[in-house]
């Protein structure tokens, strides 16, 4: 698909189309290709840890069935593999050696850079200096897997100018790289790409929440930056009219909540902008979610009515992380801390919640927070 | 025919006097640049550029204001063009906004993020890059308002050393395939580039450094221009 409703389509530079074009052939053919799916099940079994479990949360949210979708469980500690192991075996199809990405917690440059080692390829990830600073503990993982790390040092100087200077590294390398984009971001195919890599989540949580709980959830919640663990998530529901779909972006971060229709890093969307169209600053305590644009079939959805989108505070995102850690033994990476924020005080009692991923990388924001509050 | 010499200049209070300093140095073309937040396009001058002019509290009226101003200065017999990023476009409306630009003295328009084939009622200078297909040329030469805008590398705007040697095999392609004046741009910063660049195209266009150039103000400017247009004639 290309697009999404009036979301979507290819706003960028014509050096770029024909790599999108070749990607999405190759991206086609890989789908057509029953090799191409063996071999991520593969990757996906003997490598990133799938299936990943569904935990089921009590303690959490008192009167509540809260069940958890562990993507912190992954390989690397969060959703982001997913997406990273299937775009490196899709560049190796394409015959490309060299892999850039843009990373905000970190995540993705970790998972980027991971795959990469497996596979021997070439890494770049681009990181706004901002964040470098928030996330350490993941550049250093970084450079360990043997990827370089560059800084961005203008403008917000995360994840915004970081996928900005990503594809200004494609356009001037695109003949031997592959952009590796880390969200359902972007320009066609990429959204659908990641969507469907990630779509996983949603797969193993429908069938597992059915063994578990003998019956679909209420409510699916998932927090949303980019929107990659959500869209995978929702993806196993959307047909399943009766679940609500519930996304969660950071309150100073609402792409969808806030902002209006506009073109960003490729993609006609719901981004925060002013009048003008100038892009605005976004502002959360998770760099995962500090972006201000968004997937553009999260704007399809959330138009359409078909899911709904709400906002935490980085206040409450910083309690339901410390609850959970004190409650279930889990704790989990800010991002996912904002969708449990939300998850314990909705209108349902049968909720699956996805865990996007793990929040070692966060202890010292946390702890920094937490301490002189 | 002589060969053209298209000038970006982007768009501040000091614009229209840098425009008429451009043109009295021999531009036929200039190329104003509405900034935006996010120009994926443009390599650090023109980034910064952009944020400066930002920073100034240079919105899409204002960039309008000083189109108007420009025209004003250099006449009616001046292309200029107005040259920016989609996302302006989405938040003042298509359509109206491409009136405000011929309202205001625009003469067309460069839309960079969006490639030939995308919103085909917008008329606009197409642009083709050296990764382009046979198609996607005639695509963009079918399409394109006037003349083509051919990128000469693989990559964003700003200087480099040497004329892209994918500037040859462009042209060639282009040649074949459009019946359109191409002009160069992207890397062409010397009068040394002008000379190279202007044996294979019909005019270049020179961006990063005249941006540069520019800040030193109108003189500076024009005498930069001058030695551009003497090594194209």
């Amino acid at each position: 698909m290309r697009d999404f409703g009036d979301y979507g389509g290819r706003y960028v530079p014509e050096t770029l189309i024909p790599a999108l074009d070749e990607l999405d052939r190759a991206w086609q053919e890989a789908l057509a290709d029953n090799a191409f799916h063996a071999e991520l099940h593969h990757l996906a079994t003997t490598y990133v840890g799938r299936p990943s479990p569904l935990t089921l949360s009590e303690r959490f949210a008192p009167g509540k069935k809260i069940y958890l979708k562990r993507e912190d469980l992954n390989h690397t500690g969060a959703h982001k593999i997913n997406n990273a192991v299937g775009q490196a075996v899709l560049a190796q199809r394409l015959g490309k050696r060299r892999i850039v990405a843009e990373t905000g917690a970190g995540q993705h440059g970790v998972a980027t850079a991971t795959v990469c080692a497996r596979f021997g390829l070439e890494c770049v990830v681009y990181m706004g200096v901002e964040d470098m600073r928030r996330q350490k503990p993941n550049v250093e993982r970084m450079r360990l897997l043997g990827a370089e790390v560059r800084g961005v040092d203008f403008g917000t100087q995360t994840l915004k100018e970081a996928t900005s200077e990503a594809i200004r590294d494609w356009i001037t390398n695109v003949e031997t790289t592959h952009y590796l984009i880390g969200s359902c971001v972007g320009p066609a195919p990429y959204p659908e790409l990641v969507a469907e890599l990630q779509s996983v989540i949603g797969r193993e949580s429908r069938e597992q929440f059915l063994a578990a709980a003998d019956a679909l959830p209420e409510a699916v919640v998932a927090c949303v930056g980019g929107g990659s663990n959500a869209i995978g998530m929702f993806r196993g529901f959307v047909d399943d009219v009766a679940v609500r779909l519930v996304g969660v972006e950071a309150a100073g971060a609402a792409s969808l909540g806030s902002g209006r229709t506009g073109v960003l890093h490729g993609a006609r969307s719901s981004i925060l902008a002013d009048d003008d169209g100038q892009v605005a600053d976004a502002h959360s305590i998770s760099a995962g979610l500090d972006y201000p644009g968004v997937g553009p079939e999260h704007a399809f959805l959330r138009d359409t009515g078909r899911a709904e989108y709400r906002t935490a505070t980085d206040e409450e995102a910083l309690q339901a992380f410390a609850d959970l850690a004190r409650t279930e033994g889990i704790i989990p990476a800010l991002e996912p801390a904002h969708a449990l924020a939300r998850a314990r005080d909705l209108d349902a009692d049968l909720i699956l919640v996805a865990l996007s991923g793990r929040g070692d990388k966060d202890l010292a924001e946390v702890l920094d927070r937490l301490n002189t509050a | 025919m002589s060969k053209k010499l298209v000038i970006y200049l982007m768009a501040e209070p000091e614009t229209p006097d840098l425009a008429r300093a451009a043109v009295d140095g021999g531009a036929d073309i200039i190329e104003l640049g509405f900034p935006f937040s996010d120009p994926l396009a443009d390599g650090p001058v023109i980034r910064r550029a952009g944020e400066r002019a930002l920073a100034r509290g240079m919105r899409t009226a204002q960039c309008l204001d000083v189109l108007a101003r420009t025209r004003e200065l250099v006449g009616d017999d001046i292309p200029l063009i107005p040259m920016t990023y989609a996302s302006l476009f989405e938040a003042y409306g298509w359509d109206r906004l491409t009136e405000a630009m011929h309202a205001n003295g625009g003469t067309s328009m460069i839309v960079v993020d969006v490639p030939a084939g995308e919103r085909a009622d917008l008329r606009r200078v197409q642009l083709i890059a050296p990764t382009s297909t046979d198609e996607r040329i005639a695509l963009a030469g079918e399409q394109t308002d006037g003349w083509l805008y051919l990128v000469t590398v693989t990559g964003t705007t700003g200087a480099r050393d040497d004329v892209s040697p994918e500037l040859a095999g462009l042209v060639e392609r282009a040649r074949r395939l459009v019946n359109r004046p191409l002009y160069a741009g992207f890397g062409i910063s010397t009068p040394d580039h002008a000379r190279a660049a202007g044996s294979l195209a019909d005019g270049i266009a020179v961006g990063s450094r005249a941006v540069l150039v520019a800040e030193n103000g109108p003189a500076a400017l024009r005498d930069y221009v001058a030695s551009l247009r003497a090594a194209l004639d």
